[in-house]
């Protein structure tokens, strides 16, 4: 006779699911302090990092540009439907325009779209080394296979994604303003004097300290998973998708908490009136 | 009156004690049970062929033995060390004086052949270009590949040429212990004997201590010193050890036990019913 399986006591899986959550935190715990104690031990050499910074920087250029561009049109067009009922306020356009970019949009649509671009590949190609052994032989040839793989990768992204999120930024602004003066008929003059008023260099030193953290996450995290693909191609196509999700949600996640920090802080430090 | 042959005063010497060790091994993961107690002594010079059912934990052992993996009990031993107990950069250490050729090479892919090749010198010693690019020329003529090759990568490369490109990059640090996880598989008949024939000279000309993993009688016959086979974990009889033939090729040949001589002569019997399967409706 045939035995019938009872499912697990929901108790027992309730445990069995925070103790996965606990050994995930801790793994990728583990593998972030790895990474920051290599990269503090020993720089990786010039002709491994080229290639990396090549692959994250320059061939990410035209994604983040076009995007970047496309984001502050987009707000122009949105934006204008708004201002004209209040016509006063249409000179504030520029502001709202160039602060959004600036602030928030530039920094975390970068990050997104580099997730998507760079973090996948990643996921992908580490992915593709672990099923394939190659990451095994870099163990048994004596070289810790995240000072070779991880460190360059999180430095590229670290220092390239600010760079990129610059590039996004410039682009918004100059797509906004473009939309703004040329189809909209903004006076010029207005338009980019309430941005200087309104946006300084605290918004600017934010957006990209804020990208330098969601660069950090990206590497980690596509790092992280590429590492723990399972065997086969399903394996490493599932490194690739969970390395988006996952930093999609860490890059929003993150996001509200520094916003809330340096709203806070900005408080804090230039008090208002 | 008798006199002594240099082969008896080699016998009379005390043996000498087993370079690679696994003492009282068990390895699971997660709860699927891989090893359990495997105990195997390899002498320093020695060629072990390592035959069993696939999945029977072959390539879990080789990779113990140069501390890819930890044991879930037991120890691993290297040269009187236990490799679980060393600090990471003396287990770097022990690990360059093995080699290590994977069962698909393990080739960088974004590395030309001669980068692979060269990868573990410009890693770990001080060689100047040109004293490593007369290393890897010296290496991948051992090997007895072209050097039209080295400029090739992976993705270009026949099955047999990565294997050769892979024995080559696990030679070119003179290492003392080589290991071999299926070094055949997926290899026409012709390129398995070259192959075979490479592992037996790299045995002959460097001394080393060779421990093969194979599925392939042919590797086995050619290549082998001693032959352990394991029986897969699920299939142990009670107060059984896991490893159920431990000996010489002779010996493999008259074993008693019905298992061996099924593995050795490839016998599906009592495996598949064959009357029983969908094989009978062809």
């Amino acid at each position: 006779m045939s035995k019938a399986i009872s499912p697990a006591p929901s108790g027992g899986r309730f445990l069995a699911g925070l103790r996965a959550i606990i050994l995930g935190w801790g793994d990728i715990s583990d593998f972030t302090l790895q990474t920051l104690g290599w990269m503090v031990r020993r720089r990786p050499s010039a002709g491994t990092m080229l290639p990396i910074f090549y692959q994250v920087g320059v061939r990410s250029v035209p994604v983040v540009g076009i995007t970047g561009l496309f984001i502050g049109m987009v707000l122009a067009v949105q934006a204008f439907g708004e201002f004209t009922r209040f016509p006063p306020l249409r000179g504030w356009m520029g502001a709202a325009i160039n602060g959004s970019v600036i602030r928030e949009l530039g920094p975390v649509l970068a990050a997104t779209m580099l997730a998507g671009r760079v973090g996948s590949a990643i996921a992908a190609e580490l992915g593709t080394m672990r099923v394939t052994e190659q990451i095994d032989a870099l163990t048994c040839l004596g070289v810790n296979p995240i000072h070779y793989l991880v460190v360059p990768r999180f430095l590229a992204c670290v220092f390239l994604i600010p760079l990129l999120t610059v590039l996004a930024d410039f682009m918004g602004v100059m797509g906004g303003a473009f939309i703004s003066t040329q189809y909209f008929d903004i006076e010029p003059y207005q338009y980019w004097s309430q941005s200087q008023q309104k946006i300084g260099l605290w918004d600017i030193l934010v957006g990209l300290f804020k990208s330098m953290v969601f660069g950090a996450l990206i590497a980690i995290i596509s790092c992280h998973r590429g590492f723990n693909a399972k065997a086969g191609a399903e394996g490493v196509g599932r490194a690739a998708t969970d390395s988006f999700v996952l930093s999609f949600v860490a890059i929003l996640v993150v996001d509200f908490f520094m916003a809330m920090f340096f709203n806070t802080l900005y408080v804090q430090i230039w008090p208002r009136e | 009156m008798s006199t002594t042959s240099i082969p008896d005063l080699d016998r009379l010497m005390p043996p000498a004690p087993p370079l690679l060790r696994l003492d009282g091994v068990h390895m699971a993961f997660g709860k699927n049970e891989v090893l359990r107690d495997i105990t195997l002594h390899i002498r320093k010079g020695e060629t072990p062929v390592l035959i069993g059912e696939s999945g029977c934990g072959e390539t879990v052992m080789l990779k113990l033995l140069i501390g890819l993996l930890r044991p879930s009990a037991g120890q691993a031993t290297f040269d009187g060390r236990v490799l679980t107990d060393l600090p990471e950069a003396d287990l770097v250490r022990q690990r360059l004086r093995f080699g290590f050729v994977f069962q698909g090479a393990a080739l960088f892919d974004s590395l030309t052949v001669f980068d692979n090749i060269a990868f573990p010198l410009r890693e770990h010693t001080n060689k100047s270009n040109d004293e490593i690019e007369v290393l890897v020329w010296e290496q991948i003529h051992e090997v007895g590949l072209p050097g039209a090759l080295l400029q090739r990568r992976p993705a270009e490369l026949s099955g047999g040429q990565r294997k050769r490109v892979g024995l080559a990059r696990a030679l070119i640090l003179k290492p003392e212990v080589v290991l071999y996880d299926e070094p055949t598989t997926g290899l026409d008949p012709i390129m398995s004997d070259v192959i075979n024939e490479l592992i037996r000279q790299t045995h002959q000309r460097h001394h080393v201590t060779s421990v093969v993993v194979s599925h392939d009688m042919k590797t086995v016959a050619k290549v082998a010193q001693r032959i352990v086979m394991l029986n897969p974990v699920s299939r142990i009889r009670p107060n059984e050890q896991q490893i159920i033939f431990d000996g010489d090729a002779a010996e493999l040949l008259i074993a008693s036990d019905p298992r061996v001589q099924q593995f050795v002569r490839g016998e599906a019997q009592s495996r598949v019913d064959l009357s029983q399967s969908s094989l009978s409706d062809y």
